[in-house]
């Protein structure tokens, strides 16, 4: 009786298993299975080349680390300017300001429209010859300012990553609103009694209780920064000479440019272990620092 | 009423009994709809083609519908687009299984080698033969080349024919004659050498219009134009010797074709933002007369006639560099069909294709999407630009064609340096430098 009922628990559990397995489990097996072989997707038969891939990739590829390093650049700029905006924003609607609902409803709007829509147009405002940006800084006497913002290496990655940042912005806004409003407003009546400022009622009670919060955006902010892609695609397609280029899109040309299927598998693995490393060390830092 | 309070007690009693057994229709249902994942059946035709084109769409419908009143044969075209969604479908359908009785390849010659290893391609060399060669007799032989594997070729594919070139196509400048005049330059007269390309920009520049336009940040664009200048400088021989690593990139005459794209640079003979510039892009630019001159392959005039009917333009060949050496464009088919080497309606399908690139239907081809047929005996009614690349075509070379092929890391260096040298981040000598470097090394790796 007690071997039936095991038999009919795991038959229950059967059908989750199955789905994990085949969307999950395979997947991750094929890819790592991949990554070392070389096959150029077509063949019927892949040529297994061990580490080689992973070697080429961590050690010869001049082309890999300028992309990660673009890549963490669009991160650095949402974790800061993306992720202040949105909190400075939450912190103002979580007061109880006028047309409160109104403003939440325009902070989404950005998260909610297409990467694709969002990229083309910012890419026709951002144009050298009759771009809107050029057109407003003429107006405004700013001539001299006026450049091809995409196409130049100075200034197009900055371009992609403030969009990407605006793009996001919305996302962290409303979570970290959800959990400002989390915070009972006792402690904040407390702190008033006993005489502290805003900036102290936002360092003592406000940042404390929501290290959990900034935690989950930040990981969010990092995983969804480090593989942008779309938008760079569609704003500049990775130029000028690469300048713009991200992981996702290397990935994406070893696939299709070099017909290198199984580079493509080594870099997607070694890029999500790096994904994975950074999302652990600020785990362990936000513990240490809720510890402290 | 006592026999429903009878069955709901039950129920009642049961109800374990029942979410179980629920709960086993609901696994045996999950079962069976996981394995009714298969192949949706197909509607009965005779052809199905896979093709890219979207500017061909209806005319290759239109021909379909005569295709079938003339022979009751039912030939489907199924789109999908854009070119890149096209691809990867192709190749998901190699593994799959589910390729159709005629497809296209894109790429280079080796991916076309690749699809041929690996048993996806029919030869057709017994079909072009045929008939003391008729069918062969019939496609320009610059564009069945590329089509075609030589004996001993570097790819390993048995000699043959395994494509039918629907179009030509080959990559010129383009030049606009209103603005030519509006710069005070003679429209029947443009620039033969790279020095009267120079002089004739630096005129439209002072007349407030841009120089060229084209779209390279799809590098192959710029690829494309330096190997032009390349075979101008120091021949073909010279340029074969390179990519098989006789002749390093530093050589003299390397650098010169690197320092051509820093004069134009200099000499803001580009227009502004080029190297970030996708080509549908560039075309909408030139074809709006933001630019004077476009560097741009036939496909174009259909682009052009599409965004701008009115635009007053003519081909011109690329400004020869040096005396030395002829100036090569690059040129040939343009797209190809390949037949199914596992399809059932093999025999079907190449008889369409026979059919498709008869004498009749490249004409209509030819007229209803302005590209140059690949039959030479349907050249009669096609548009006086069309007959100016038409003139090129004995100018014409593609890397598919040639003895010996460069690694792509190398040309991936090689296109990136030259944006670096239009941006001003690199020198010509630097960039002639990374890039042997990386051949150094991917020749070392070779001969491990």
């Amino acid at each position: 009786m007690k071997v039936k009922s095991t038999l009919e628990n795991y038959l229950f559990i059967l059908p989750a298993v199955t789905i994990f397995a085949i969307f999950y489990i395979y997947p991750f097996y094929a890819t790592f299975n991949l990554g070392l072989r070389a096959w150029d997707g077509v063949s019927p038969v892949s040529q297994f080349v061990g580490l080689r891939n992973f070697k080429e990739i961590l050690l010869q590829s001049r082309l890999w680390w300028p992309a990660m390093w673009h890549a963490g650049y669009i991160t650095l700029i949402a974790l800061t300017f993306q992720n202040a905006l949105a909190l400075a924003l939450a912190l103002a609607c979580d007061r109880q300001i006028k047309l409160g609902n109104f403003y939440r409803l325009i902070f989404f709007i950005p998260p909610v429209l297409s990467e694709v829509v969002v990229g083309l147009v910012w890419k026709w405002i951002y144009n050298g010859d009759y771009g809107l940006l050029n057109h407003w800084l003429a107006n405004l006497g700013l001539m001299h300012l006026a450049r091809s913002w995409l196409s130049e290496p100075q200034t197009a990655l900055t371009c992609v990553a403030v969009i990407h940042s605006w793009k996001g912005f919305g996302w962290g806004f409303i979570i970290l609103l959800a959990g400002l409003q989390t915070i009972p407003r006792q402690l904040y009546e407390a702190a008033r009694v006993d005489g502290a400022s805003s900036w102290q009622r936002f360092w003592h009670v406000t940042t404390p209780l929501m290290i959990p919060v900034f935690v989950l955006v930040s990981i969010l902010t990092i995983l969804g920064s480090m593989q942008a892609f779309v938008l760079v695609l569609t704003m500049t397609g990775g130029s000028p000479a690469l300048g713009t280029s991200v992981p996702v899109t290397r990935i994406l040309s070893s696939m299709r440019a070099s017909l290198r299927f199984g580079y493509a598998c080594a870099q997607g693995i070694i890029f999500g272990l790096v994904l994975l490393v950074v999302s652990f060390m600020q785990i362990r830092i936000s513990k240490r620092m809720k510890q402290a | 009423m006592a026999i429903f309070k009878r069955l709901f007690n039950f129920l009642r009693k049961e109800q374990v009994l029942v979410k179980r057994w629920t709960s086993y229709i609901l696994i045996v249902g999950l079962i069976v709809s996981i394995g009714g994942c298969v192949r949706i059946t197909e509607k009965k035709t005779d052809v199905v083609i896979w093709h890219w084109m979207t500017d061909r769409k209806k005319a290759f419908n239109e021909l379909a519908e005569t295709y079938a009143r003339q022979t009751g044969m039912q030939v489907e075209f199924r789109l999908f687009a854009p070119s890149e969604v096209y691809s990867q479908k192709v190749r998901a359908a190699t593994q799959a299984g589910t390729l159709p009785d005629i497809f296209g390849i894109l790429g280079e010659k080796k991916d076309f080698a690749i699809f041929v290893k690996a048993g996806h391609v029919f030869n057709l060399t017994e079909e072009m033969q045929a008939d003391n060669h008729e069918w062969k007799k019939r496609l320009f032989s610059k564009a069945l080349i590329v089509n075609e594997f030589k004996r001993g070729n570097e790819f390993g594919v048995s000699p043959g024919i395994y494509g039918v070139p629907l179009d030509v196509t080959n990559i010129q400048m383009l030049y606009n004659k209103d603005l030519f005049k509006k710069a005070g330059l003679n429209p029947e007269t443009p620039p033969q050498t790279f020095e009267e390309f120079v002089v004739a920009v630096k005129k439209l520049k002072e007349a407030g219009i841009q120089g060229l336009v084209s779209g390279w940040a799809e590098t192959w664009m710029v690829d494309c134009l330096a190997s032009n200048f390349a075979f101008n400088i120091m021949g073909e021989r010279k340029v074969m010797r390179t990519y098989t690593g006789e002749v390093p990139y530093t050589d003299p005459d390397w650098i010169r074709v690197f320092s051509l794209f820093k004069e134009m640079a200099d000499n803001g003979v580009l227009a502004t933002g080029i190297v970030a510039m996708n080509n549908k892009d560039a075309e909408q630019n030139f074809a709006n007369q933001r630019a004077a001159f476009a560097f741009n392959g036939s496909w174009c005039v259909n682009v052009y006639q599409g965004m701008n009917p009115d635009l007053n333009y003519a081909a011109m060949f690329v400004p020869r560099v040096s005396e030395r050496h002829p100036m090569l464009i690059w040129g040939g088919a343009g797209s190809s069909f390949m037949v199914n080497a596992r399809s059932e309606n093999k025999e079907k399908a190449v008889e369409f294709l026979k059919w498709l690139t008869d004498d009749e239907q490249q004409a209509y081809l030819a007229q209803a999407t302005n590209n140059l047929p690949a039959n030479k005996f349907s050249l009669a009614d096609i548009s006086p630009i069309l007959s100016q690349f038409a003139q090129a075509m004995e100018n014409t070379t593609h890397p598919n064609i040639w003895p010996a092929h460069e690694k792509g890391v190398v040309i991936e260096a090689f296109d990136l340096g030259i944006q670096s040298i239009i941006l001003g981040t690199k020198t010509p000598e630097q960039v002639a430098f990374e890039v042997q470097e990386v051949k150094a090394r991917e020749m070392a790796k070779e001969n491990r």
